[in-house]
């Protein structure tokens, strides 16, 4: 078991004949993942490594059987593209572009309410459940299968966690980048409900920032979990009203500021890493105990 | 983008909003001018991105020209909590009968736009007791209907020709909200003055990331010359005020680096988020700028996934060999092509750190020696 995405997604890249598109196409399918198509308008015909292209998500849906579609398109094009493949039929749609306009996220969104599709996105690296299936832009090797579940809206900051906790023998189940946009697809609450659900996942990482309110709200949703969490909150210096990098990252008329997370999170009883680092040591003494256990 | 008020009136008023009459200027004797063609009493407000500006002196009121021209001279060059005044806004003195507060933002939480409306105009919404707060979310594709203006206005406790006029302010603001691609716009406060009702205050903050379908909108800059520059490179950079010049990649990872350096001590200088996957060129003038603010060392931390180890170590030294560093460098290179990248470093003399922990402790170590710009 994974959350989202596994052995059996079937992936269609948009945008697979750019460079960023087929950079990564081959990526994801060299780690394994079932890249069965690409969508590129008017280039349908042609063959990326062995992988058809096609003019339209309904063409790979119908040819290929494509469930999850992964953007590269730009921002001006990604509404479009998104809204394509809502319409597709597909049931994840991950949005790597960066910079698309938030009037266009949120009709994204709505769109993907009325079709019951997870959104992952936009401005995100994407999702892995190693092992099984990687769609998105992460450095594939930092990650191992096992029990700690992430979800993180940024992305390297993400990987030095992830890489810490491999290094420190703590696979992971999957690892979700949420985006660093203001309005995204996924939350850390929406995640937090899957990973409860998953009985692969023993434990998850929150890796959060400034700005926003996601972290309160995953707080208030840990008071009634069974499976402890641990988080990271970077912006503990950064000064309010600058936008540090994301889109949502700014501490805007004094909300979204880094106390009033640490605050929530710590009150449901959420580990609080210092720095990036610590997290791996939080997740030992945390998850240390339930795994041995298991493996008796 | 922030819009100054002059501009959001502008805006706001072509989308059939009424607004004081006036006009912005920045030169005494125009302001001059434009009060005595408004005649009668006026207020002066200076055109500055801040909140509270009331209470920090930013408008006046003034019972002849001249008097205007005078609150003119002492705020035009003037510092606003700590942002230059370079224009001001002149116009009519409102008859006040009644204050409210009408705005739309961005509930994230919802993926939806709210409308929020008050009856206590004149006061930051986030200083209202949410008791007194109306809000309706707005349902993407629909929008916003006018008998939700209706709702919201009754809500407020006004009716009559007069909560008729707000309702159809209300439909009003929602059309500059999505024609605009705004991702706030307030009316605060939104005055009825003798059955007339008028914006006395706007604010409009676009999207920047929408600004290239919105050729007609002004554009207002905000930033120091330098966070101009970077931004004009497509990086995001924000000057902060201590001596340790910063460059990660990624806006997480560069936030991470800033509270670790502060953890440890060090002052960090400034954020700097060298991108996903910047390349050679880009990232070595972004090294550039950050050595033109004379910080007292330099602290590089890069996960490499996106983007190589040895791009990054080329533009190392490519700074090293054209400007050359007067200041202490300090390097965490791990990820993708690690050890190609540490190898060139390497022959250029340059040290790499494996952690985050070591390279941050090393530079705030650096940063407390003497300073090489003095």
């Amino acid at each position: 078991m994974a959350i989202i995405v596994d052995e059996k997604t079937k992936v269609v890249v948009q945008g697979i004949t750019g460079n960023q598109g087929s950079f990564h196409a081959r990526q994801m399918l060299a780690y394994g993942s079932r890249v069965v198509a690409g969508v590129s308008p008017g280039k349908g015909g042609q063959e990326l490594d062995g992988i058809p292209v096609y003019d339209t998500v309904e063409e790979a849906v119908e040819r290929r059987g494509a469930n999850a579609s992964v953007i590269f398109v730009p921002a001006r094009f990604a509404k479009d593209a998104a809204l394509e493949a809502i319409s597709a039929g597909v049931s994840v749609v991950v949005i790597i572009t960066e910079r698309i306009p938030l009037h266009d996220a949120i009709y994204i969104m709505a769109y993907a309410r009325e079709k019951g599709v997870t959104v992952i996105g936009p401005n995100t690296f994407g999702i892995i459940s190693p092992g099984k299936c990687k769609i998105g832009i992460m450095p594939h090797q930092i990650y191992a299968p096992g029990p700690v579940g992430i979800a993180a809206r940024s992305g390297t900051l993400s990987y030095e966690v992830a890489a810490a906790l491999t290094g420190a023998g703590f696979g992971q189940s999957t690892v979700v980048g949420l985006g660093g946009d203001r309005v995204v697809g996924q939350r850390f609450v929406d995640v937090l409900k899957k990973f409860e659900q998953d009985p692969e996942t023993k434990g998850v990482v929150l890796v959060g920032e400034i700005g926003g309110s996601a972290e309160e709200e995953a707080a208030e949703y840990v008071k009634g979990m069974t499976k402890p969490v641990v988080a990271y909150l970077a912006g503990k210096a950064a000064p309010p009203g600058k936008r540090m990098g994301h889109a949502g990252a700014i501490i805007e008329r004094g909300r979204g500021t880094f106390e009033s997370k640490v605050k929530a999170l710590e009150g449901a009883g959420v580990r609080v890493a210092s720095v990036p680092w610590e997290v791996a040591s939080l997740v030992k003494e945390v998850l240390g105990q339930t795994i041995e256990s298991e493996q008796r | 983008m922030k819009l100054y008020e002059y501009l959001a009136k502008d805006i706001m008023s072509k989308f059939g909003i009424p607004v004081p009459r006036g006009s912005a200027a920045d030169d005494p004797a125009e302001v001059e001018r434009i009060a005595a063609s408004i005649g009668g009493e006026v207020v002066v407000k200076a055109q500055a991105l801040v909140g509270g500006r009331g209470k920090a002196g930013g408008i006046k009121f003034a019972s002849s020209p001249a008097e205007a021209r005078e609150i003119a001279e002492g705020m035009l060059g003037s510092e606003l909590k700590g942002v230059k005044v370079e224009k001001v806004l002149i116009e009519e003195k409102l008859k006040i009968d009644k204050e409210v507060y009408v705005g739309i933002a961005v509930d994230t939480r919802k993926a939806r736009p709210v409308l929020i409306a008050s009856g206590s105009g004149g006061m930051e919404i986030e200083e209202v007791p949410e008791k007194e707060i109306v809000r309706r979310l707005i349902e993407p594709p629909w929008g916003l209907e006018a008998f939700m203006g209706r709702e919201i206005t009754r809500r407020l406790g006004l009716n009559g020709p007069v909560g008729g006029k707000v309702a159809d302010i209300i439909m009003k603001l929602y059309h500059v909200f999505t024609r605009c691609d705004a991702e706030l716009t307030e009316i605060n406060p939104l005055v009825i003055s003798d059955g007339n009702v008028v914006a006395a205050d706007a604010r409009l903050n676009v999207d920047d990331d929408a600004l290239y379908r919105h050729p007609e909108l002004p554009r207002v800059e905000e930033g120091t010359p330098t966070e101009l520059r970077v931004k004009s490179m497509g990086l995001s950079y924000v000057e902060l005020d201590g001596d340790i010049a910063v460059m990660a990649n990624g806006a997480g990872m560069a936030m991470a680096t800033l509270d670790v350096l502060q953890r440890y001590g060090g002052r960090p200088a400034n954020f700097l988020d060298a991108g996903g996957g910047a390349s050679v060129e880009p990232m070595a003038e972004a090294i550039g700028i950050l050595l033109s603010t004379k910080p007292k060392a330099i602290l590089v931390n890069i996960f490499g996934g996106i983007t190589r180890c040895d791009d990054v170590a080329r533009a190392l030294i490519k700074v090293k060999e054209t400007v050359g560093f007067p200041v202490p460098v300090v390097i965490r290179l791990v990820g993708t092509n690690e050890e190609e990248g540490v190898s060139l470093l390497r022959q250029h003399g340059f040290e790499a750190y494996r952690t985050m922990d070591e390279a941050t402790r090393a530079v705030v170590e650096a940063a407390g020696r003497a300073n090489p710009w003095q």
